[in-house]
């Protein structure tokens, strides 16, 4: 199962927030199974249409996924999946 | 007259500030969601619970209450757009923004209506259990084609007005779409815009697109309605079937986003105008608000402890707020001016907030 990872950031709202294991085909798996483990977090990384936020970033691996709008980039056992803020703001 | 409500809260871009009225004055008292954007902040009428609406720049928009005054927030799940719901044909909707969290007047503390871009009125009756997207509005037929963004990409609902004698008959105020009327608890909806003028529309008499930057309508006689409108100040009297330009002709009252009404007459409101759309700045660098006593036949200025040189304060149209005569407003450099005589005197309470986005009394 891929092993999913997530910023320092998102502890403020999930404090016992730690890396877990998914078993899922695709980032849009993943997200949606999130909400088994950590209630509502889909709500933090994607919209109500499933679309990445602007300022959140997904990688697989080293590398930022391609599709943003339905996230079917597909994810292997092996794989770790990233989920981080974007710098902006101030 | 006196006031019994002695809590201030004020939504800003880092976070809910609290200050509340002591044996010393108005002192700052709490801070809530730090670093976090809060869009709006309100209490119940009957203050028996706070709403805190977030503007997450990385975790989109939140909307979180609290039963006992801030001591503890719950997390509410936002209003959703549904699937099939599109901005404009081939356009996803979805929710880009909280602008306003209007509370019912019913005596149900739970039950609140809330205004968001991209145009979405919500109703929840449960305290955000279940929020439903009023159809009627969102599947008016000049949405599509007539409703635009006004300083955000998408039109937004940002003024709701419940008829207190006839919860079935609201109006909201959409930028940019202009005022429309429900007699029937949000089914069908009008457009009631006229004696409005759209100075960025091909025909400024245009009954839909016109920006109304906030809509209030007096709390006793809500026939009596006003807007902070993009061009000028208008006033209706018999509940905005038609509208008349109370703007100052020569005078500084004329572009803003913010009205304050009396709840003790009818005719007296406040605005705090700004150099026009296409600057937005504080007029002449001072910080100026005006006060019509005669239903906006005449402005006066009032400036009394307010900067008059080298400013730069704008009040955005959820910023301001009265109780009594104690008037407090908010500025998006951070100031924040209170008055305990209906604007004749100002004092600051603080030079050093962030940006702020909503002042209301509790």
């Amino acid at each position: 199962m891929p092993t999913i990872k997530f910023t320092y950031a998102l502890k403020r709202f999930y404090p016992g927030l730690k890396e877990v294991s998914i078993a899922a085909d695709t980032v849009a798996d993943v997200v949606r199974k999130l909400d088994e483990i950590y209630p509502r977090m889909s709500t933090y990384i994607v919209d109500e249409r499933g679309a990445l936020r602007k300022h959140v970033n997904i990688f697989i691996g080293s590398t930022i996924i391609e599709d943003k709008i339905s996230l079917a980039d597909k994810v292997r056992d092996d794989d770790e999946v990233y989920i981080m803020q974007a710098l902006s703001g101030g | 007259m006196s006031s019994s409500k002695n809590t201030l809260l004020i939504g800003t871009r880092k976070g809910l500030v609290i200050y509340e009225k002591r044996s010393a004055g108005w002192e700052y008292a709490a801070e809530h969601f730090d670093g976090i954007p809060v869009s709006y902040a309100v209490s119940s009428p009957d203050n028996k619970i706070w709403w805190a609406c977030q503007d997450h720049g990385h975790w989109g928009c939140k909307l979180h209450l609290s039963k006992d005054r801030g001591a503890n927030w719950e997390e509410i799940e936002a209003p959703k757009y549904a699937e099939e719901d599109e901005i404009k044909d081939g356009v996803p909707a979805s929710l880009k923004y909280l602008w306003v969290l209007q509370p019912h007047l019913n005596g149900n503390a739970e039950h609140v209506l809330v205004g968001t871009e991209p145009g979405g009125l919500f109703e929840s009756k449960n305290a955000g259990k279940n929020f439903e997207l009023v159809r009627g509005l969102w599947e008016h037929p000049s949405r599509k084609e007539q409703w635009f963004g006004g300083g955000r990409d998408y039109a937004g609902i940002h003024s709701i007005v419940i008829d207190k004698d006839n919860h079935d008959h609201r109006y909201v105020g959409i930028s940019c779409a202009g005022v429309f009327e429900t007699w029937d608890g949000g089914r069908q909806w009008e457009p009631k815009n006229k004696g409005l003028r759209a100075d960025f529309l091909p025909d400024p008499a245009s009954e839909v697109g016109q920006d109304p930057h906030l809509l209030v309508a007096h709390p006793v006689n809500q026939k009596v309605m006003w807007q902070q409108n993009h061009c000028g100040i208008y006033r209706s009297v018999d509940g905005a079937n038609q509208w008349e330009d109370i703007s100052e002709p020569n005078g500084v009252a004329n572009f803003g986003f913010v009205i304050t009404l009396d709840e003790n007459d009818e005719n007296t409101a406040w605005v705090v105008p700004a150099v026009s759309d296409e600057k937005r700045l504080a007029i002449d660098r001072a910080l100026v608000v005006c006060r019509t006593r005669d239903g906006g036949k005449s402005w006066e200025k009032l400036t009394n402890g307010l900067p008059q040189e080298a400013c730069y304060d704008i009040v955005y149209r959820h910023s301001m707020d009265i109780t009594g005569d104690t008037l407090a407003f908010g500025t998006t450099t951070g100031n924040l001016y209170l008055s305990e005589n209906q604007g004749d005197e100002w004092m600051a309470l603080n030079h050093n907030l962030p940006m702020i986005y909503s002042v209301r009394f509790s």
